[in-house]
């Protein structure tokens, strides 16, 4: 168990910055998410950390000691790669017995611990399997195992779930947490899916072109995200900008939305709603519904405004009176306004 | 698979794979089945000779200890140049595999096949002007050492292993970057993070994955250089009689070619026994 710690990464890649100046502290023993969309430099700093990426300039901490000079095999780390990596030469307690042949651990002790991790991850009975025999999430427990088993300072996880379907990475994302709280690893873990990382991590970061917009617990980051990247990245956001008035803010158009706290303001897409009829409520405006989507319990209405693309999302009930097509009114709750800075 | 082919896919199987199995058959299987008659016969059945049926043949490799002599003499050469071509091949493989990237690659897999575009005789040659006494390796080893060094390295069996190692060397390499590419990097950073050093996983790793590739580039080459003939013949000189060169002689200039004909079926044999003993070997290395 340890804190890790970055101050100011920075890595190129010809032209492209992956990591811009990345400084930031993953807390001992906590699941730490590192979100955004691909090309945003998530892989990189986890590679960085774990050593397999050199960066330009800026250091990597490990319990407060510098590891630079640190090679990969040195670290104590233990790494998820994002297609399991299993080594198909060996069996399932094999792969998972790897790391603590190469630490030399005596053989009968090896057996006892690889049982015991088999257990956690509940493939007791798997050992003797070669990896090929295994299904997708079968495959991602041995991965698991094979890197809690040497007891690691941090577990680095790189998109471990995106390989498997819908309804197993639910699942999974549950075992995930289950063994994560059981060994109590500091967990660094990367994904491209804002829920998987909501639902995973008592913190997040969220990264875009190689910088971090913003960190903290997703709860507070979900709620209170600042800035437009960030409102519209986690979850579905609508944007409004327009310029401050002594009553609101008046938008392109001319509407006066009163309340509004900043010049740009974002309505999530579940907060918005639809009527056919001139609402009371004092936030509205006028807009075209291009498409209703059906998805189930939850359904999603596209609409225009003034060139402005709009989603909003919810139960499928709600948007019933409504037609496929066609002029709508919009309107929101005054404390549904979420205040974002300029970006 | 095949069992369960409807009809008209079944006949479009057998029409794309006659052409090739026809060929097969007229190129290997009718003259090795004249040869295998012809070791059988007393003399050739053709410029008027008499002939008979006869097993003489086969009995005079086991009447004449030489021939026994200069097969094991020919089989130490194969397992020779094969250790040696997988030695110097097997690194070069896993450079071009796993540590060279984009255009330089490209160059040197270049290199590595241009011995496969030119004549085979005219590589050879080229060895002879390299390898004799004065030649250029002799004169250049000259002129850096400050003593006096007579190198002949010509018509010696070293010359022979030389000659053969750079005819056979692209095979293993070939094989070995095959299985080396089809290794995922992150096998490799996989157990990086798990503590091994480089050579925990080239043994436990990367040598096992890459076995079949390296066994059958050591196979293709094994096999043809127990018979080779050209280059004992040419670097060998006076010291370059093998069995391969024996089998040569009966057809070239002694015209005994029932002769030759059975001691190539004997080579065959013993070839497919070795590779046969050591197959249980093989298969473990490859599962």
């Amino acid at each position: 168990m340890a804190v890790v710690r970055t101050e100011g990464l920075v890595k190129t890649y010809g032209a492209t910055r992956a990591l811009d100046d990345i400084t930031l502290t993953f807390p001992d023993g906590g699941f730490f998410g590192l979100l955004g969309p691909s090309g945003s430099g998530k892989t990189t700093l986890l590679r960085a950390i774990a050593g397999f990426v050199i960066p330009d300039s800026g250091r990597v901490f490990i319990d407060d000691a510098p590891v630079e000079n640190v090679p990969v095999e040195a670290r104590e780390i233990g790494m998820v790669f994002q297609n399991y990596a299993l080594f198909p030469n060996m069996t399932v307690a094999g792969n998972v017995g790897f790391g603590l042949e190469v630490r030399k651990v005596p053989a009968a002790e090896r057996k006892r611990r690889v049982a015991e991790v088999l257990d956690l991850v509940q493939l007791g009975e798997l050992g003797d399997r070669k990896p090929h025999e295994l299904s997708g999430g079968q495959r991602q427990r041995v991965a698991m195992a094979r890197a809690i088993v040497t007891r690691p300072r941090v577990l680095l996880l790189d998109e471990p779930l995106s390989a498997l379907d819908k309804s197993l990475r639910v699942e999974m994302q549950i075992e995930l947490k289950r063994i994560q709280r059981e060994v109590g690893i500091t967990t660094i873990f990367v994904t491209h899916d804002q829920e998987e990382a909501l639902t995973l991590s008592d913190q997040i970061g969220i990264l875009r072109d190689g910088r971090l917009v913003r960190h903290g617990p997703p709860r507070e980051v979900y709620d209170n995200p600042r800035d437009p990247f960030t409102a519209q990245f986690l979850g579905e956001a609508n944007l409004f900008s327009g310029t401050p008035e002594p009553g609101g803010l008046r938008l392109a158009d001319g509407t006066l939305i009163p309340g509004a706290p900043t010049a740009t303001i974002a309505v999530r897409a579940e907060d918005l709603r639809i009527t056919l009829d001139e609402p009371a409520a004092p936030i509205r405006l006028r807009a075209r519904l291009r498409q209703r989507i059906f998805a189930g319990a939850m359904g999603t209405c596209v609409l225009d405004w003034r060139g402005n693309p709009l989603k909003a999302i919810g139960r499928d009930q709600d948007f019933a009176g409504l037609p496929a097509q066609g002029d709508v009114w919009l309107s929101w709750d005054s404390a549904d306004m979420i205040p974002l800075s300029e970006g | 698979m095949s069992g369960s082919l409807a009809r008209t896919d079944r006949l479009r199987a057998l029409a794309l794979l006659s052409p090739a199995y026809l060929w097969l058959m007229a190129a290997v299987f009718l003259p090795l089945s004249a040869m295998a008659f012809f070791s059988f016969l007393s003399d050739v059945p053709f410029g008027g000779r008499d002939w008979q049926f006869t097993l003489d043949n086969y009995r005079a490799f086991l009447e004449t200890p030489t021939y026994a002599t200069l097969l094991w003499k020919s089989v130490k050469l194969g397992l020779i140049v094969t250790a040696l071509s997988v030695l110097i091949g097997f690194p070069c493989a896993y450079v071009l595999a796993k540590v060279v990237r984009g255009r330089s690659r490209e160059a040197l897999f270049l290199l590595v096949i241009l011995p496969f575009w030119s004549n085979s005789l005219v590589r050879i040659f080229s060895w002879a002007i390299v390898l004799r006494g004065n030649g250029i390796l002799g004169s250049t080893v000259d002129a850096i050492l400050p003593w006096d060094v007579r190198l002949n390295l010509m018509f010696s069996p070293t010359a022979i292993v030389i000659g053969l190692v750079h005819s056979y060397l692209p095979y293993v390499i070939l094989t070995s970057y095959l299985a080396l590419q089809a290794i995922d990097d992150s096998l490799i950073e996989a157990a990086r993070s798990l503590g091994a050093r480089r050579r925990t996983i080239l043994r436990r790793l990367i040598l096992p994955l890459a076995a079949p590739g390296i066994i059958a580039g050591a196979v293709l080459i094994f096999v043809p250089v127990v018979g080779s003939f050209m280059e004992p013949r040419i670097l060998g000189g006076r010291r370059g009689t093998y069995y391969g060169t024996v089998i040569e002689d009966q057809f070239v200039a002694v015209f005994n070619w029932p002769l030759g004909a059975a001691l190539s079926f004997i080579l065959l044999a013993v070839v497919l026994g070795i590779l046969a003993l050591a197959s249980p070997a093989i298969r473990r290395a490859t599962l």
